[in-house]
């Protein structure tokens, strides 16, 4: 039904171009602060510099050596500049409430992810699920999973909606931010969101990851004679018995009925 | 009617042995000696026929397969590579395992611009003729989804190793290190990360630490002989060494330094691993060891009775190179070690094979790597341990196939 809409429109071609009023370049303060706990910064610092080998790093050439390439202006690099990390660095201006977030949801969402947010037609749920996550039928939504509230922003603004993806403006995307952040009982109806409020919430899957690799947690050996008694293989599962493949000969199966 | 020339006596000629292709899809009438087959009578067409060559047209099952429940929509889903019909360690392009996320966009090689921004000390914006003038490097590698396998986490589920192990490709990858263009850019001593952004309607983007973008990251712009392909991120991608395919960013548009990761949808709600106990694994980006046999497998079962098979399969990981390929006939009670076909890279698929003289029984087939790190590719219930039993993403687990008496091949887990 969304397929192939307006996939290509306004790509090819386009030249970067800001959204009004935003901070652009990276600011180091901007990054990591507010909400991030000092465990995951420590984390993503190591891996971020190898464990201290990015300090004995050293570049085959200085910079600009090869002088092959433009620098872009401020607006270029400003209008591509669209990923926003914890801290909230390159949020636009702009704001919006769960109440304005309601009509562009009504209109430009709700028909995947359901009137309540609740998911359809296996197009994912957004809210719900805030405390499943140890249980028997974990639930992976916005409320239950996702640890920062700048990806709420981000994502919405990059890729949605999906048959349109980075054409709302930045006030809608604050405002679906703020109803979908409302439909999780992360905050308030009245709760507005913007570029100093966004980064201040509190997820509540925040403390949830742990980012650094725990591998290898497998420790098998490469046994080559009796490795196992013979009378304790078992075959558990076969996949001929779950009619599950499609058909793997001939043109492609889509396993539509009367196929 | 005007006198036949020579130019068509040969379009006659090709016209002929079109006609004889299509009779031989019907029927094998005629194929064997003495007697010559039509096409040793006639006139192919010329070089002026194909300008762009394709596989034989008896070839035409050999395609991209997907699992048409998996996903709502096509256009944010996975297509897998037919490796019971890879016969080496190469991908062909047109066969390589497709994702997206957005649909596959068309871009306009033109219009296409890399930029290298933020804590950098000179930004820069470059075309893509300017990209190619940088000194470049090529470089075998295997790209792999880390949800290769998914369904197989909780059962053995579809019964096919194209669905089960085909959302992985390897290529010759042609383009410019990363390190060469950061050095370029010049960093801080804050530099510690890069997102790397997509230009197809997700914006698709993903954090990476700096050191492995210094280490042997790559924006390929050529794949085995020709340009990168627009299912694999025309005209340049972002190529990450053994790490899970998802950061090997498509239809590059942007580089961007920063102190922090950004923690992207793609890094948060999706390729991370939610455990038995609630809390979650990110930033799980190696992929670990991996093997299987391809011959005989669901799709190529033994079709010529008992007698002398070679098994055949490929072998990988992410960590480095592969040592050894160890292969049971039953079940993983014994094991013999394969032969490994060279080149045996970094990163990279490596041929295994095993002379096999099948008595027409039952059998329970497996293959088992060990990667240069010493790390030994686990059995499924060894994964189950850790990962629980339905997690989605680094299903390694050691492949049983179950070779039935009549030569067909199942897809089997074994206690």
């Amino acid at each position: 039904m969304l397929a192939g809409l307006a996939l290509m429109g306004g790509q090819a071609g386009a030249a970067p171009t800001p959204p009004p009023g935003s901070p652009r370049g990276g600011n180091a303060a901007q990054h990591g602060a507010g909400i991030v706990s000092k465990t995951d910064l420590q984390v993503w610092r190591a891996e971020g510099d190898g464990n201290g080998r990015l300090g004995r790093y050293k570049p085959a050439r200085r910079p600009g050596y090869y002088g092959i390439g433009t620098v872009p202006s401020a607006a270029q690099i400003a209008g591509w500049t669209i990923a926003v990390p914890p801290g909230g660095a390159d949020l636009p201006s702009g704001s919006g409430t769960a109440a304005a977030g309601a009509a562009v949801y009504a209109s430009d969402c709700a028909m995947c992810h359901g009137a309540f947010g609740e998911g359809a037609h296996d197009y994912p749920a957004l809210a719900g699920g805030v405390g499943s996550l140890g249980g028997s039928s974990p639930e992976r939504t916005v409320g239950s999973y996702w640890p920062y509230a700048t990806t709420v922003w981000d994502y919405i603004n990059r890729a949605m909606p999906f048959y349109a993806p980075h054409t709302l403006k930045p006030d809608q995307v604050y405002a679906l931010t703020a109803y979908i952040l409302n439909m999780n009982g992360v905050t308030r109806s009245d709760w507005v969101a913007d570029a100093a409020s966004v980064p201040l919430v509190r997820m509540p899957n925040r403390d949830g990851f742990d980012w650094s690799d725990p591998r290898p947690v497998t420790h098998n050996t490469a046994c080559m004679e009796a490795c196992v008694r013979p009378s304790s293989i078992r075959i558990t599962s076969s996949a001929v018995t779950m009619h599950l493949t499609p058909r793997m000969t001939g043109p492609v199966d889509h396993m539509k009925s009367g196929q | 009617m005007t006198k036949r020339n020579r130019r068509d006596v040969f379009r006659l000629g090709a016209a002929a042995g079109a006609t004889v292709i299509a009779g031989s899809v019907r029927g094998a009438r005629g194929a064997a000696p003495p007697a010559d087959n039509a096409w040793s009578n006639s006139l192919g067409h010329g070089v002026d026929g194909k300008p762009y060559g394709s596989p034989s047209p008896f070839e035409k099952s050999v395609v991209r397969r997907y699992v048409p429940w998996l996903s709502p929509t096509r256009d944010a889903d996975a297509s897998m590579t037919p490796l019971q019909d890879q016969p080496g360690i190469i991908t062909s392009n047109g066969l390589f395992f497709e994702r997206y996320h957005a649909g596959l966009p068309q871009v306009d090689p033109k219009a296409f611009r890399l930029m290298i921004s933020g804590r950098v000390k000179r930004p820069l914006l470059l075309t893509l003729d300017q990209l190619m003038r940088y000194p470049s490097v090529s470089r075998i590698h295997f790209i792999e989804c880390p949800a290769n396998g998914a369904t197989e986490w909780p059962a053995a589920q579809l019964n096919s190793l194209q669905l089960t192990h085909g959302m992985i490709g390897c290529a010759e990858w042609t383009g410019v290190l990363l390190s060469t263009l950061l050095d370029e850019a010049g960093l801080y001593s804050d530099s510690r990360w890069v997102c790397a952004t997509g230009s197809d309607g997700a914006h698709m983007n993903r954090s990476l630490p700096m050191m492995k973008c210094l280490d042997d990251c790559m924006i390929a712009w050529g794949q085995n002989g020709e340009a990168v392909r627009p299912e694999q991120g025309y005209p340049a991608r972002l190529v990450v060494p053994g790490w899970q395919g998802n950061v090997n960013v498509k239809w590059l548009r942007q580089i961007e330094v920063g102190p922090e990761p950004w923690m992207t949808r793609e890094e948060t709600s999706e390729y991370s691993e939610l455990l038995a106990d609630g809390t979650s694994l990110g930033f799980t980006w190696v992929m670990d060891a991996k093997s299987v046999i391809t011959f005989p497998c669901p799709e190529r079962p033994l079709t010529q009775g008992p007698g002398f098979y070679e098994i055949r399969g490929l072998a990988w990981s992410g960590r480095g190179k592969v040592r050894h390929v160890d292969v049971s006939l039953d079940g993983g009670v014994n094991f013999q070690r394969a032969r490994l076909d060279h080149p045996i890279l970094d990163k990279c698929l490596t041929r295994f094979t095993l002379p096999w003289w099948w008595d027409g029984k039952d059998a329970l087939i497996q293959s088992r790597v060990t990667d240069e790190t010493g790390y030994v590719q686990p059995t499924i219930v060894q994964k189950h341990r850790f990962w629980g039993a339905d997690p989605v993403y680094g299903n390694n687990a050691i492949q049983t196939w179950q070779v039935l008496a009549s030569g067909a091949v199942n897809n089997v887990q074994l206690s």
